[in-house]
């Protein structure tokens, strides 16, 4: 669906986006994912026409940005970065001027409208300027404004931003609900956010692509560590030291807290293995009692802070 | 053109939301209504000539009042963003608000009209000069907008782009009435820039090629300025 190749960006002499390339497939939701002033909206910018690039070269079904720049916006719908409204005009008019410069025309607007309203929720604000909104609403109205044309491609910038918790799962349900059908790329800073809507992650750290693909996948290429987590009682850090440290693969024991009472530590290992059998039978041979046993893998914000690590 | 028509559409009645229009065009008739008719009865003509004889420095000030957030205001919100990832270009963008600039300063000239009915009550009113001064006061209002349109794209800040727009059309409005500061060979050039001359020379009911030129040039310039500043943001 859409190819980017040696995408590079300069501002005067910064390089804000340097040798990009990625694919992204028909029906994809993929991720843009980087620390702040990483260069995902330089990259979105630029995919949408807004800004171009200073070389390499982006294509949209095939179409190259810069020679079909019209036709690309005309499937493309974009939601920027707090969604920049005109604050004077009311949220109806604002869709109709959209609706009228999508070249969406009597019957056929007012049915758009009216449906772009009761998905993004935003029927009882209709009749008020724009400037008036929460951010939420603004955020809402922007949504309604990037897929007014019932975009192939719709591209947002940061769109649970600012918004509270209720509106941000909100919005992703919007979100996974239009990528059904569509090819969503939304950039976030928020690692929860993109693992619970993308089915692709690309991680982007000054400039340059650091890693490319779905979550899982990201976790295990990473070379990351699993963390088991046990509390105990009835015993104190050193044995426990001494006990574990003994079973093969084990990196590291560290105490994470000890009272009188309980004793919490973490162990770490490869994630290539899995040591829980080992780790349970020997502290079945001793008289500690166990409360609590667990292992989680390698979270994507570790692989991110890993990858994006500013030397 | 359809998006230029939109667009068109769409800032001029941005003008009547928001108070600008009403605020402008008031004080638009309350100067040139007070400059006019205090020295009116004085001159005891039939003849709307101090009204024209005012009309380029007044619109000077007015106009880049018009234009001034036209773009300028997009680039301070971020709406530019939003404008230009739609399917229009710079071109349209820029096509629409001038033209929206231009009819606001129509409907700024059209309450004007209770002037020459006035005078025509109460004297003989030659009509030719008249209507070749609504003529050239809209080809003035379109260059004035030009030129503003062109200081709106430079900044984000509507003051500066006000004075920036100003400025320009100060410039042009005055550059003939400075000539004996510049050089002989220069004098020709000089007094060819001058708005108020070309405009006079409409005003005054003679319909000159030259003078026309002149005005749809200052357009042209101002226009692909604004659109030069434009893309060069990108």
């Amino acid at each position: 669906m859409i190819q980017v190749e040696n995408l590079t960006k300069y501002y005067h002499t910064l390089c804000a986006v340097d040798q990009v390339n990625f694919d992204i497939q028909k029906g994809e939701i993929l991720g843009l994912l980087g620390p702040n002033g990483a260069g995902k909206t330089t990259t979105l910018r630029m995919l949408t026409g807004y800004l171009r690039p200073s070389s390499g070269n982006i294509r949209v079904k095939g179409l190259r940005i810069d020679k079909h720049i019209l036709e690309i916006k005309k499937i493309l719908g974009y939601l920027p970065e707090s969604a920049p409204l005109y604050h004077d005009m009311l949220v109806f008019d604002y869709l109709n001027y959209v609706a009228a410069i999508r070249q969406i025309n009597g019957d056929k607007k007012m049915a758009r409208i009216r449906r772009l309203a009761d998905l993004c929720g935003i029927n009882e604000v209709m009749h008020q300027p724009i400037g008036e909104l929460s951010k939420g609403y603004k955020q809402r109205v922007g949504l309604a404004h990037a897929m007014m044309n019932d975009p192939e491609v719709l591209v947002l910038d940061e769109p649970t931003s600012g918004l509270d918790p209720n509106q941000i799962v909100e919005i992703r349900k919007i979100i996974k609900e239009i990528g059904k059908e569509k090819t969503i790329i939304l950039s976030t800073h928020i690692l929860s956010e993109a693992e619970a809507t993308c089915d692709r992650i690309v991680i982007i750290s000054q400039g340059k692509i650091v890693a490319d693909g779905s979550a899982d996948n990201l976790k295990q290429s990473t070379g990351g560590k699993n963390i088991m987590n046990l509390s105990v009682q009835n015993t104190d850090y050193k044995t426990v030291q001494e006990t574990l440290a003994g079973i093969r693969g084990i990196d590291e024991v560290t105490c994470i807290s000890e009272t009188s009472s309980l004793l919490k530590v973490s162990l770490s290992y490869a994630s290539t293995s899995d040591l829980r059998p080992e780790v349970y039978r020997k502290i079945r041979n001793t008289d500690w009692i166990l409360l609590e046993f667990h292992q989680e893998t390698q979270s994507l914000e570790n692989i991110f802070r890993e990858l994006t690590k500013e030397d | 053109m359809r998006q230029v028509a939109h667009i068109f559409r769409k800032e001029f009645s941005a003008y009547f939301i928001s108070p600008i229009a009403y605020i402008v065009i008031s004080i638009f008739l309350l100067v040139t209504g007070w400059f006019f008719f205090a020295t009116f009865f004085l001159f005891n003509q039939a003849s709307l000539r101090t009204f024209y004889a005012l009309l380029p420095i007044v619109f000077a000030f007015v106009v880049p009042a018009i234009t001034m957030r036209l773009i300028s205001e997009e680039l301070n919100v971020g709406s530019d963003e939003i404008l230009l990832t739609m399917p229009v270009t710079a071109r349209d963008v820029i096509l629409g608000k001038f033209f929206a600039s231009v009819a606001m300063v129509v409907a700024m000239l059209i309450p004007t009209f209770a002037y020459p009915l006035t005078v025509s009550v109460m004297g003989q009113l030659d009509w030719g000069p008249v209507i070749g001064g609504y003529f050239g006061a809209v080809l003035l209002g379109a260059a004035f907008s030009a030129v503003g349109l062109f200081a709106s794209a430079l900044t984000r800040n509507q003051i500066i782009a006000f004075i920036i727009g100003l400025a320009i059309c100060f410039a042009l409005t005055l550059i003939d009435k400075l000539l004996y500061f510049l050089p002989r060979s220069l004098l020709g050039v000089f007094a060819y820039l001058g708005a108020d001359l070309h405009f006079q020379n409409i005003a005054k009911g003679i319909i000159d090629s030259r003078d026309i030129l002149y005005f749809v040039s200052i357009c042209f310039v101002g226009l692909y300025g604004a659109y030069l500043a434009l893309q060069a943001k990108h």
